[in-house]
């Protein structure tokens, strides 16, 4: 095992990463170590693979070659429910969450507990699970909204309520695809205090397009550009970097 | 209220409804011959329990659920055969001993696999696992590979076909198109006079009861909400840490299970079993019936199977070349027009009503009891 020569032990570690697709490198040798309570995010151009790296990571997208350790293990070679089970929760871009069932449905979902067809068979809705969606739906601003199906939420409250279905989770590595995408400005502010508050105790991977909010929320900052790395460093660093003005800052 | 949990006022009406018409309306007011078709009609609500979980809730489309009927109504045929064929009553073939149709093929002794058949309690496992596994094969194939949608329907059509031709090609073993005919007693039972009818009618009815309260309680637990995630979200369940293909090929088994029961009952209400069970068309039939009565809803569903099945077995007395137009026509109605099926149908014009019939009933405290959940099935 290479463990033993590295440096530190981080908690995310991405070696020689690269996928093509019917030839097209989506991403090209990539490779970047996040480590613990670090919040890193990842700018960069369209089609520069940026949610392409979060489909790898969670296993929605297969690795050509490469390895992703996370804590130690593999994440090429696990199934998508296996890589959650082990501590990483992505968000997606556009809200996906259950319509046809409430904001406390939804949140129960996501409760890790009987996971298994046997265990979802014999799940009891308890005290502990109610208390935990509970404390849940009251950070992600929808306590009063327990019973409403998620059909009837905005756009925003969709956003949350999925931001919560991850933090129920718990994950040790979260990972969110522009969580203020499409947003109002005051449910931005909601937003950016929301991901504060979620943010501690845990290692966070985002992406994001608003340079307000990056620098707010940001540790570290990669840019990608065609599947690589362009630059990488503090978020002063690379917004002096004359290659990341000239593809992405610049215009 | 006892079942207030399980069932809400209007899932609780349905059942009183449903219960009410099939342990005595219909025994009261029909004559053995029609109670013995409702028996029939009745094994296909069966399979469209098994749809509603299964399609409904867990957005699986199978158009192949014919195979189950026919895997349960073989394995209940092969015993009442094996039953229908001793010694004495076949000692005018060849081989007696051996159900007729193998003597008429020139087999002279039982099978194999037929052996075990002359086990009451082996057939009745076989008719829960045969079907449940060829159901835990099927989708373990299909799901874990990710194949989903269209292209399932498509493969389970293909099995319903290719399990056709098989059972017709191998005469010797199965009957061929004839099917098993003659089934005669059950543990020496007779199954054939009016009162025996009677009993496996009640029998059918409480099996179907059961099944219905199966499929409810897999409906309320956390399975069932996985059930209606998956079918909107896959990705965000199995982002949720789940593994979805498990949860399909279980909905997809108990769809295959509940159509099995279906099928062994027909076989003993009906007194024969034969390929046009299992086959391509038929299979559409079952998912017509589902949708007709609603795929969303167990009592509509229910519903859908007997209508549809006593419209066809009225029209197609009258008119036998026009079925198939009316059912075609029916199928494209549902699509277009009430997607939900009838029980849509009954929660948009109907349940509203009686909501308001509670709510003024409420107000006006001092009215007596009356009779409120009698009232006839809506459609």
């Amino acid at each position: 095992m290479l463990i033993g020569q590295q440096p530190k032990e981080f908690l995310l570690a991405v070696s020689g990463l690269t996928v093509s697709f019917d030839g097209f490198k989506a991403v090209n040798d990539l490779s970047f170590y996040v480590e613990e309570n670090e919040i890193r995010v990842i700018i960069g151009p369209n089609g520069a693979g940026k949610t392409t790296v979060l489909d790898l990571i969670c296993g929605k997208t297969k690795a050509t070659s490469g390895s992703i350790q996370f804590r130690g293990k593999e994440l090429t070679k696990m199934r998508e429910n296996e890589i959650v089970q082990t501590g990483v929760g992505r968000k997606f871009q556009t809200p996906s969450v259950f319509e046809d069932l409430t904001v406390f449905e939804n949140l129960e979902i996501s409760f890790p507990r009987g996971r298994t067809v046997f265990g979802s068979l014999t799940f009891q809705r308890d005290q502990l699970v109610k208390n935990r969606v509970e404390e849940v739906a009251e950070m992600i601003f929808l306590k009063d909204k327990l019973n409403t199906y998620a059909d009837e939420l905005s756009h925003g409250q969709k956003q949350w309520l999925e931001i919560g279905m991850l933090l129920i989770q718990d994950p040790d590595l979260l990972m969110l695809d522009e969580p203020v995408a499409g947003m109002s400005v005051s449910e931005r502010a909601k937003t950016a205090e929301l991901l504060n508050r979620i943010i501690k105790n845990r290692s966070v991977l985002v992406i994001e397009h608003d340079m307000k909010f990056v620098e707010d929320i940001a540790h570290k900052v990669t840019v990608l550009h065609q599947g690589q790395i362009l630059s990488e460093g503090t978020m002063e660093k690379v917004q002096n970097d004359p290659k990341v003005i000239e593809v992405y800052l610049g215009h | 209220m006892i079942n207030s949990r399980f069932f809400n006022r209007s899932e609780l009406i349905g059942f009183i409804a449903l219960a009410a018409v099939l342990f005595v309306i219909l025994p009261l007011t029909l004559d053995v011959f029609r109670l013995n078709l409702v028996a029939k009609y009745l094994t296909y609500a069966f399979v469209a329990i098994g749809l509603v979980l299964c399609w409904g809730y867990g957005g699986i489309l199978s158009l192949g659920q014919g195979v189950f009927f026919g895997l349960g109504g073989y394995c209940m045929a092969m015993f009442l055969k094996l039953e229908a064929s001793s010694v004495e009553n076949t000692k005018i073939q060849s081989t007696p001993g051996i159900p007729d149709f193998m003597d008429w093929n020139q087999i002279t002794s039982l099978p194999l696999f037929w052996q075990p058949f002359h086990s009451l309690t082996f057939t009745i496992l076989a008719i829960i696992l045969v079907p449940g596994l060829f159901a835990l094969i099927i989708g373990t194939a299909m799901f874990k590979r990710r194949v989903g949608g269209t292209y399932f329907a498509i493969i389970t059509q293909a099995v319903a076909a290719i399990l056709t031709i098989l059972i017709i090609g191998q005469q010797g073993y199965t009957g061929g198109i004839n099917g098993m005919t003659d089934l005669r007693t059950l543990k020496g039972w007779d199954i054939r006079p009016d009162h025996a009818k009677v009993i496996l009618y009640f029998v059918e009815v409480v099996l179907l009861f059961a099944c219905i309260g199966i499929a409810q309680f897999i409906r309320l637990t956390k399975l069932g909400r996985i059930l209606v995630a998956m079918r909107e979200q896959e990705d965000r369940v199995r982002f949720s840490g789940y593994s979805v293909a498990n949860f399909k090929i279980f909905a997809f088994c108990m769809a295959a299970v509940f159509a099995a029961i279906g099928g062994a009952m027909f076989a003993l209400n009906v007194g024969f079993m034969s390929p046009s069970f299992v086959g391509i068309v038929p299979s559409i039939e079952m998912v017509i019936y589902t949708a007709v009565g609603g795929r969303m809803s167990i009592f509509g569903a229910i519903w859908g199977a007997i209508l549809v099945n006593f419209a066809k077995t009225s029209l197609s007395e009258s008119f036998p070349q026009l079925w198939l137009f009316g059912l075609g026509a029916l199928f494209i109605a549902v699509v277009l027009a009430f997607p939900n099926g009838l029980s849509g149908l009954w929660a948009d014009y109907v349940q509203p009503r009686i909501d308001r019939l509670f709510a003024s009933r409420k107000s006006k405290t001092d009215w007596k009891d009356n009779s409120v959940a009698d009232g006839a099935p809506a459609e």
